[in-house]
C-alpha cells in the first residue's frame, strides 16, 4: 500500500520538472544535443596527433647531399615546409611570430663531415612552448635523422668495402587496443564521464536550487508530498536524459569514430549505473548546501565538471601529477569510473581487471545517497 | 561570492598548473626477458636510465604481460626473446618485441618514439662494435642533431597552460558571471523595477558591467602574481602590456557575457549557453591545448572568428617568449576590432531589449 502511494505521488513531480525541461525548449536541446556535440569538437578539434609541423630551412651547405637530407622531412606529411631562409638572423623573428615551429639549421660543412667519415652534425631549433607537441616533434625529427644516419652510416661502409650490413635488431613495437593510435579512442570513454557530470550534478543541483530560490520549494514542502518522493521525481527526468547521453555518445563513437565496446554491455550499464547514482547524490548534496543557482553552478563546476576535465585522466594522464595531486585525485569517482570505462570499451576487460574501481564507485554512490538524502530532509523539514 | 570570485582564479591556476600535464616520464614498463644474458640485461638498462621509462616488474610468461596491460598497470612492455644475444651477433637480425597500451594515445606516441630511438642506437652502437673487430679501422660517417628547444627549454607542460589559463578564467569569470547576473535580475523581475526608475540604459550596462570588469582586471593581476610566485612564470614582455592587452580582451568576453543574457530568459538556461555555445567550443578551438594547425582545415577557419585565438598568442608571447607589441599587433588589433564590434552590437541589443 505505501509503496504505491509513493508512486503515485512521484509521477505529477516528475511530469512538472519534465515539462519545466520541456517548456525551455534551449535547455532541453542542449541537453539532448550535448553529447553530440562534444563528441563532434573532441574527434575532430582534440588531436595529440601532430601533423603538418611548419619547418624553415637554413641549409648552409647547398649540396646535393644536403638537399637530399631535408627531403626526408617533407616526404612525410608531418612536416610543412614554409621558408627557406637567407641568413642566421631570420630565424628569430620566424620563430617569435609564429610562422615556424622549427629551424633546421644545416652548416656549411655537411657534405664535407659525410664524405671524410666524420660526424655532421645538424642543429634543430623547436619552439618549445606546446611542450607536448614539441615532445612529438623533437620524436619524429629524432627518428627522421637517425634514418637517415643508418642510411649514411650503410654506405659509408659498403664504401670501406664492407658487405652484408644488416641491422642487428629487428625491432617491432606494437600498439595494443587503439593501434592506429587514435585520440578519439582515447577521449570517448571520457567524454561519457564528462556529460555525467555534467547532466547529473550540474543539472540536479540547479534545478532543485531553483525551487528553492524561486520560492517555490516551500509551496510543494506543504504540499502531501514526502521527501524522497519530492528527490526521486526531481532526479528522474534528468536521470533519462543522462540515459539518453550516453546511449548517444556510444552510439556516434562507432559510427563516427569506429570506437566500439569490446566488453561486456552490461558491465557497461551496470557500473555507468552505479556511477550515476553518486553523481546525483552529489548534484543533491550540492543543493542543499547552497540558496543560489549561481553558487550552485560555480562549486557544482568546481567540484565536479573542472576535476573530470583535468583530474580524472580523461585528457591529461595522471601519472605525471604531482604526487600530492595524484591523491586528490583518489577522491574523484570519475578517476575509478574512467578505468572501468576504458577497460570495458577499448580493451575488452572482465570484471577481475576493475572489480576494486566498481566497488569503490559503489561505496561512494552509497555514501552520497545517504549524506544527501540526510541533509535533504533536513531542509524540507 | 565575492570570496569565490578571487579564490577561483588562484585555485584553477595551481589545479590546471600542476595537474593539467602531458609531461611524458616514468612510464611503467613490464618486462619479459627470455633470454637472460648480459646482452638483454644491457638493453633493459638503456631503457630504465632515461627518466622515461621504470620498470614496473620482471615477468616470465607472455600471458603476464596480457594482464599488467588490461589491468594498466604497465603501459608498455618489452618482450626479449630466447637467442637475442646469439642472433646479435650472427649477422642475422635479432627480433624484439615491444608492445605499449594505445588507449593513452599520448603517452603511448610518445613512449614509443623514445623506445625507437633507444633500440636504434644500441643496435647502431653493436653494428659498430661488430664491423670494428671485423678489422674496420675508420669510423664511418653518421648525422647527428643538436637540439635547441626555445621558449620552454625543459618542455614542461606548465609554462604552456599557466598563461593559458589566464584566458580561460577572464572567459569564466566575466562572460559567465556578467550574463548570470543580469539574468538573474531578469528571472526574479528587479530588472523590470529597474528600468522604470530614471537610470538611463547605459547607465545600467555599465554599473552591471563594471564589478566584472573590475573582476577581470583583479585575476589578471592575481594570475601574474601567482604564476610568478608559485610557477616562477615572469611576464617576459612587460606586465602593462599584458594588462592593456588584457583590457582589449575583456571588451570581447564583456560583450559576449551581455549578448548571452539577452538571449537567455533563466539562469540556467544562460549558464548552459555560455558553457556548451561559447566557453568551451570557444576553449578548445582556440588552441589552449591542443594547436590549431592540427585541426581539420574549416576548424582552423572558425578559429579566426574565435577572440580566444588571438589572446592565447598574446599571453603565450608575453609570459614565454617576451615579445612586444612589435610582434603582437596583428592579434591586438584583432582583438580590438572583435572586441569593439561584439560590445557595441550587444550594448545596442540590450537597449532594445528593455525598451
Amino acid at each position: 500500500m505505501k509503496s504505491h502511494m509513493v508512486s503515485l505521488n512521484i509521477l505529477p513531480i516528475v511530469r512538472k520538472e519534465f515539462r519545466q525541461i520541456k517548456r525551455d525548449k534551449r535547455i532541453l536541446s542542449i541537453l539532448l544535443f550535448i553529447p553530440a556535440l562534444m563528441l563532434l569538437m573532441f574527434g575532430y578539434a582534440l588531436n595529440f596527433d601532430v601533423k603538418h609541423t611548419s619547418m624553415a630551412v637554413y641549409d648552409e651547405d647547398r649540396s646535393s647531399t644536403s638537399r637530399e637530407f631535408v627531403e626526408q622531412f617533407f616526404i612525410s606529411e608531418y612536416f610543412t615546409k614554409v621558408q627557406t631562409l637567407e641568413s642566421k638572423a631570420e630565424i628569430n623573428n620566424l620563430l617569435d611570430a609564429e610562422q615556424a615551429r622549427v629551424v633546421l639549421v644545416i652548416p656549411s660543412s655537411f657534405t664535407k663531415d659525410i664524405q671524410r667519415g666524420r660526424a655532421a652534425s645538424v642543429q634543430v631549433i623547436v619552439d618549445g612552448a606546446n611542450s607536448n607537441a614539441a615532445s612529438t616533434v623533437l620524436g619524429y625529427i629524432n627518428a627522421i635523422i637517425q634514418q637517415y644516419s643508418v642510411k649514411v652510416m650503410t654506405e659509408s661502409f659498403v664504401r670501406m668495402g664492407q658487405q652484408n650490413i644488416t641491422m642487428p635488431i629487428d625491432f617491432e613495437p606494437r600498439v595494443w587496443y587503439n593501434p592506429e593510435l587514435e585520440s578519439a579512442k582515447f577521449l570517448v570513454p571520457g567524454l561519457i564521464a564528462f556529460i555525467l557530470m555534467v547532466t547529473a550534478v550540474v543539472s540536479t543541483a540547479m534545478a532543485i536550487v531553483r525551487e528553492r530560490e524561486l520560492g517555490t520549494m516551500e509551496q510543494l514542502m506543504v504540499s502531501p508530498i514526502k521527501p524522497i518522493e519530492l528527490i526521486l521525481g526531481k532526479t528522474i527526468p534528468y536521470t533519462l536524459i543522462s540515459l539518453f547521453a550516453t546511449v548517444t555518445v556510444l552510439f556516434l563513437g562507432y559510427i563516427l569514430f569506429d570506437v566500439s565496446i569490446k566488453g561486456s554491455i552490461f558491465l557497461l550499464s551496470l557500473v555507468t549505473f552505479i556511477f550515476f547514482i553518486g553523481s546525483l547524490g552529489m548534484g543533491l548534496l550540492i543543493s542543499t548546501m547552497v540558496e543560489t543557482q549561481q553558487l550552485a553552478f560555480m562549486i557544482a563546476a568546481i567540484v565536479s565538471m573542472l576535476p573530470t576535465f583535468i583530474l580524472s585522466g580523461f585528457v591529461f594522464p595522471i601519472r605525471n601529477m604531482p604526487i600530492i595531486i595524484q591523491g586528490i585525485t583518489y577522491l574523484l569517482p570519475a578517476r575509478y569510473f574512467l578505468v572501468v570505462l576504458r577497460a570495458i570499451i577499448l580493451k575488452g576487460a572482465g570484471l577481475s581487471a576493475f572489480w576494486d574501481q566498481a566497488l569503490i564507485l559503489a561505496i561512494y554512490a552509497f555514501f552520497m545517497i545517504s549524506i544527501s538524502s540526510l541533509r535533504m530532509r533536513k531542509i524540507l523539514r | 561570492m565575492f570570496g569565490i570570485s578571487f579564490f577561483a582564479p588562484v585555485f584553477q591556476l595551481i589545479i590546471l598548473g600542476y595537474a593539467a600535464t602531458f609531461d611524458v616520464s616514468k612510464i611503467p614498463m613490464a618486462v619479459c626477458d627470455f633470454d637472460h644474458s648480459s646482452s638483454s640485461r644491457s638493453l633493459i638498462q638503456k631503457f630504465t636510465s632515461t627518466e622515461y621509462f621504470i620498470v614496473e616488474g620482471y615477468f616470465e610468461k607472455t600471458s603476464e604481460i596480457d594482464h599488467q596491460l588490461d589491468d594498466g598497470h604497465a603501459s608498455i612492455a618489452l618482450v626479449i626473446p630466447r637467442g637475442f644475444e646469439k642472433k646479435l651477433g650472427s649477422g642475422h637480425p635479432a627480433p624484439l618485441q615491444l608492445i605499449a597500451d594505445g588507449t593513452e594515445t599520448s603517452t603511448a606516441g610518445i613512449g614509443l618514439s623514445y623506445a625507437s630511438i633507444i633500440v636504434s642506437n644500441y643496435a647502431q652502437n653493436i653494428l659498430l662494435e661488430s664491423l670494428m673487430k671485423k678489422g674496420s679501422v675508420t669510423t664511418p660517417a653518421r648525422v647527428s642533431a643538436e637540439f635547441r628547444v626555445w621558449y620552454n627549454p625543459e618542455l614542461k607542460s606548465r609554462n604552456f597552460m599557466v598563461p593559458g589559463v589566464l584566458g580561460l578564467l577572464l572567459m569564466v569569470m566575466t562572460m559567465l558571471l556578467t550574463s548570470l547576473a543580469i539574468v538573474k535580475e531578469k528571472e526574479l523581475g528587479t530588472l523590470e523595477q529597474l528600468v522604470v526608475t530614471p537610470i538611463k540604459p547605459y547607465q545600467l550596462i555599465i554599473g552591471k558591467l563594471a564589478p566584472f570588469f573590475l573582476i577581470g582586471v583583479i585575476d589578471v593581476i592575481l594570475v601574474v602574481f601567482f604564476a610568478s610566485l608559485i610557477f616562477s612564470l615572469p611576464v617576459k614582455g612587460g606586465v602593462l602590456l599584458l594588462l592593456l592587452l588584457s583590457l582589449i580582451f575583456l571588451m570581447t568576453t564583456l560583450g559576449l557575457g551581455l549578448f548571452i543574457s539577452t538571449i537567455s530568459r533563466t539562469q540556467q538556461q544562460a549558464m548552459m549557453t555560455a558553457i556548451f555555445f561559447f566557453m568551451l567550443p570557444m576553449m578548445f578551438f582556440s588552441g589552449f591545448v591542443f594547436p590549431i594547425e592540427n585541426m581539420p582545415t574549416i576548424i582552423q577557419y572558425v578559429s579566426y572568428v574565435i577572440p580566444l585565438r588571438y589572446y592565447f598568442v598574446i599571453v603565450r608571447g608575453l609570459f614565454l617568449k617576451g615579445v612586444g607589441l612589435d610582434i603582437l599587433w596583428p592579434q591586438a588589433l584583432a582583438l580590438f576590432i572583435f572586441g569593439s564590434v561584439i560590445l557595441s552590437m550587444s550594448v545596442l541589443r540590450f537597449q532594445k531589449k528593455l525598451e
